[in-house]
C-alpha cells in the first residue's frame, strides 16, 4: 500500500510536557486508521500535528517530520494554511457556524475565503450532503439555521464541510463520541465509503468501533506508539502485552 | 433560644442596611432625573431642535448646532476609536503572546484612568497646536482616546468567550487566521462587541473636559471639520455658568437631552446584552 502520511521521530511538547515521544507511523492511502488508548496518552496531539493545528498553542513544539505525500509540512516555506486545504479535520463535538445556514456550512471554506458562484455552490453543496448522506434529510431545509439539525445531523454536516473543500487526509477526533448508537451507525458507514476517496486517520475512544472501521490500528500509552499493524492483528494476536491488556479492557 | 433571636434579629438587621444602602444609589439618579425633568422639559420645543442659540438679549433659539456637533463628534471619534480598539482586541486575543499582551492590557487599563482633560491636552498638543486652530478633527481625537481602552477591553472579554472549537471548525478549512479571526470569531462575538461600543458612546457623548480646548464650542453651524465645533456639554457648559436666564432655561433643556440620549443608548446596550444570553 502507497504511503500518503508518514510520520517521522515525531515528538510534541507543551513546555515541559512530552506528550508524543518519538513516533514514527506510516498512513496508507484510501485507508482507514484508528489511534486507539487511555485518556491522555496523545492520541488527538498526534492527530493535531499532523494539520499543524498546534500552530496557535503558543506553548506547543513540534520537533521530527511529517511528510504528506513525501513533503515535509513542517519545512518553513510551507504554510500551514494550504496544509490545511489538503488535510480537513472533523471535531469531537459537531460545530457548525452557529450563525450560518445548512447551505453555507456546507460550502464555508470557500465563503470565508472569498466568493464562490452560484451555480458551483449549489452544486458542491448536493454533492457534498450526498457523499455524507444527508441530502434527502435537509435538502427542503437548505436555508435553515445548521443549529436546527439533531446532533448526529450536524456532526455528517461537519463532515460534507470538510469534503468540500476537497481534502486529500481527512483527521477524525471521535467523530462519534458526542452521538447517540445510531448517529454512531451512520458516521461510521459513512467513514467505510469515504475511504475510496480520502485516507482517514480517526482517534476513538471506542474499541468495537476501531475493530469495525478501520485497516490499521496505532495504540498509544503515555505518548509512545506501543503497537501499529492491521487492526486484525491487533485485536486478535497483538505483539505486545500492554496493548492485549488494553484491548481486553485490562487498564485504560 | 437566645441565640436564635439573636441571629434573627442580626439577619433583619443585616438586610435592613444592604436595602438601604441600594435606596442610597438609586436615589441620587431619581433625584437628578426628577429634577432635570422639572427644569428642562418645559423649555423643548420645536425650536430647541432646529434652531441655533439667539444672541444674547433675544429670547428663544436652541441647541441644534451642539445636537448635530455632537453627533459630529461621535461620529468621527467612532470612525477613529472604533477601528483601533476592536483591532486591538482582536490583536490581544488572537495574536498576542502573553507578554505583549500583559503589556498592552495594562497601557489601556491605564489609559481609561487617566483624567479626561489630559486627553483634551494630548489632543490639543498633537492637532490644535500644529494646525494653529480649534477643531472638529481635535475634540473627536481627545474622545477616541477615552473610546480606545473601554472598546479594547470590552470587546477583549467577548472574543475570550467564543469557543475554540469555532475557531478550529474555521482554520481547519484552511481559512487563514486573519480572516478567521474576523469572520468568524468577531462575527460570533458581535452582539457583545456592539453593546460595549454603545456603552462607550454613551461615556463620551457626555464629556465636557476633553472638549474645551480641542473642538471649543461654537454659537453657530461650522462647516469644516478644521473649525471649531458646538457640542451639547460644552454648550450646557457655556449656558449654565452665564447670567442670562434664557440661556439657563436651555441648558437644563440640554441636559435633559443629553440625560435622555445616555440613559437610551444604556438601556439598548443592556437589552442587547440580555438577548445575547438568550440565544
Amino acid at each position: 500500500m502507497k504511503t500518503k502520511v508518514k510520520l517521522e521521530d515525531l515528538n510534541v511538547h507543551f513546555d515541559k510536557n512530552h506528550a508524543v515521544k518519538g513516533t514514527t507511523i506510516d498512513f496508507g492511502e484510501n485507508s482507514v486508521t484508528a489511534i486507539i488508548g487511555p485518556s491522555g496518552c496523545g492520541k488527538s496531539t498526534v492527530l493535531r500535528s499532523i494539520n499543524r493545528m498546534h500552530d496557535l498553542v503558543p506553548t506547543a513544539k513540534v520537533t521530527g517530520r511529517i511528510l504528506l505525500d513525501g513533503i515535509n509540512i513542517y519545512e518553513r516555506t510551507i504554510d500551514s494554511v494550504s496544509i490545511r486545504r489538503l488535510v480537513g479535520m472533523v471535531f469531537q463535538k459537531p460545530n457548525p457556524f452557529p450563525a450560518m445556514s445548512v447551505y453555507d456550512n456546507v460550502i464555508a471554506g470557500y465563503k470565508l475565503n472569498g466568493r464562490i458562484n452560484k451555480d458551483e455552490a449549489d452544486e458542491l453543496v448536493e454533492s457534498s450532503l450526498k457523499r455524507v448522506a444527508l441530502w434527502d434529510e435537509v435538502k427542503d431545509r437548505l436555508k435553515a439555521n445548521s443549529m436546527e439539525l439533531s446532533g448526529g445531523q450536524q456532526q455528517r454536516l461537519c463532515i460534507a464541510r470538510t469534503i468540500a473543500v476537497k481534502p486529500e487526509v481527512i483527521l477524525m477526533d471521535e467523530p462519534a463520541s458526542a452521538l447517540d448508537p445510531l448517529s454512531t451507525l451512520k458516521i461510521e458507514e459513512l467513514i467505510e465509503g469515504l475511504k475510496e476517496k480520502y485516507t482517514i486517520v480517526i482517534v476513538t475512544h471506542n474499541m468495537q468501533q476501531a475493530a469495525r472501521i478501520s485497516d490499521y490500528t496505532a495504540f498509544f500509552y503515555l505518548g509512545e506508539l506501543i503497537e501499529f499493524g492491521e487492526t486484525k492483528k491487533i485485536f486478535t494476536t497483538p505483539d505486545k502485552k500492554q496493548t492485549e491488556d488494553y484491548i481486553t479492557g485490562r487498564f485504560g | 433560644m437566645k441565640i436564635f433571636s439573636f441571629r434573627k434579629l442580626n439577619n433583619s438587621v443585616m438586610t435592613l442596611s444592604m436595602v438601604m444602602a441600594t435606596i442610597l444609589v438609586l436615589v441620587p439618579l431619581g433625584l437628578i432625573f426628577f429634577h432635570i425633568m422639572k427644569m428642562g422639559l418645559s423649555s423643548i420645543n420645536l425650536d430647541f431642535f432646529v434652531q441655533i442659540p439667539k444672541p444674547t438679549g433675544e429670547t428663544g433659539g436652541g441647541m441644534a448646532n451642539g445636537m448635530a456637533g455632537t453627533f459630529v463628534l461621535i461620529a468621527l471619534a467612532s470612525l477613529i476609536g472604533l477601528p483601533v480598539g476592536i483591532l486591538g482586541a482582536v490583536y490581544l486575543v488572537e495574536y498576542g503572546g502573553t507578554r505583549i499582551s500583559a503589556v498592552i492590557r495594562f497601557a489601556a487599563d491605564v489609559l481609561s484612568g487617566i483624567p479626561s482633560i489630559i486627553t483634551g491636552m494630548v489632543a490639543y498638543a498633537m492637532l490644535v497646536e500644529p494646525m494653529k486652530g480649534f477643531s472638529a478633527l481635535a475634540g473627536s481625537l481627545a474622545l477616541s482616546l477615552i473610546m480606545v481602552p473601554i472598546v479594547l477591553r470590552t470587546t477583549e472579554e467577548q472574543l475570550k468567550m467564543v469557543p475554540d472549537t469555532l475557531r478550529e471548525a474555521s482554520l481547519a478549512l484552511g481559512v487563514p487566521l486573519w480572516r478567521t479571526s474576523l469572520k468568524v470569531t468577531l462575527r460570533s462575538a458581535m452582539k457583545g462587541v456592539v453593546t460595549g461600543i454603545l456603552l462607550a458612546i454613551a461615556r463620551i457623548s457626555g464629556e465636557t473636559a476633553p472638549l474645551l480646548f480641542t473642538a471649543l464650542g461654537n454659537q453657530f453651524w461650522s462647516n469644516k471639520l478644521t473649525e471649531p465645533i458646538a457640542a451639547m456639554p460644552l454648550q450646557i457648559f457655556t449656558f449654565a455658568i452665564s447670567p442670562y436666564e434664557d440661556w439657563h432655561r436651555l441648558a437644563w433643556a440640554g441636559a435633559l437631552v443629553l440625560v435622555t440620549l445616555m440613559f437610551g443608548l444604556s438601556l439598548s446596550a443592556r437589552y442587547l446584552g440580555r438577548t445575547k444570553q438568550q440565544s
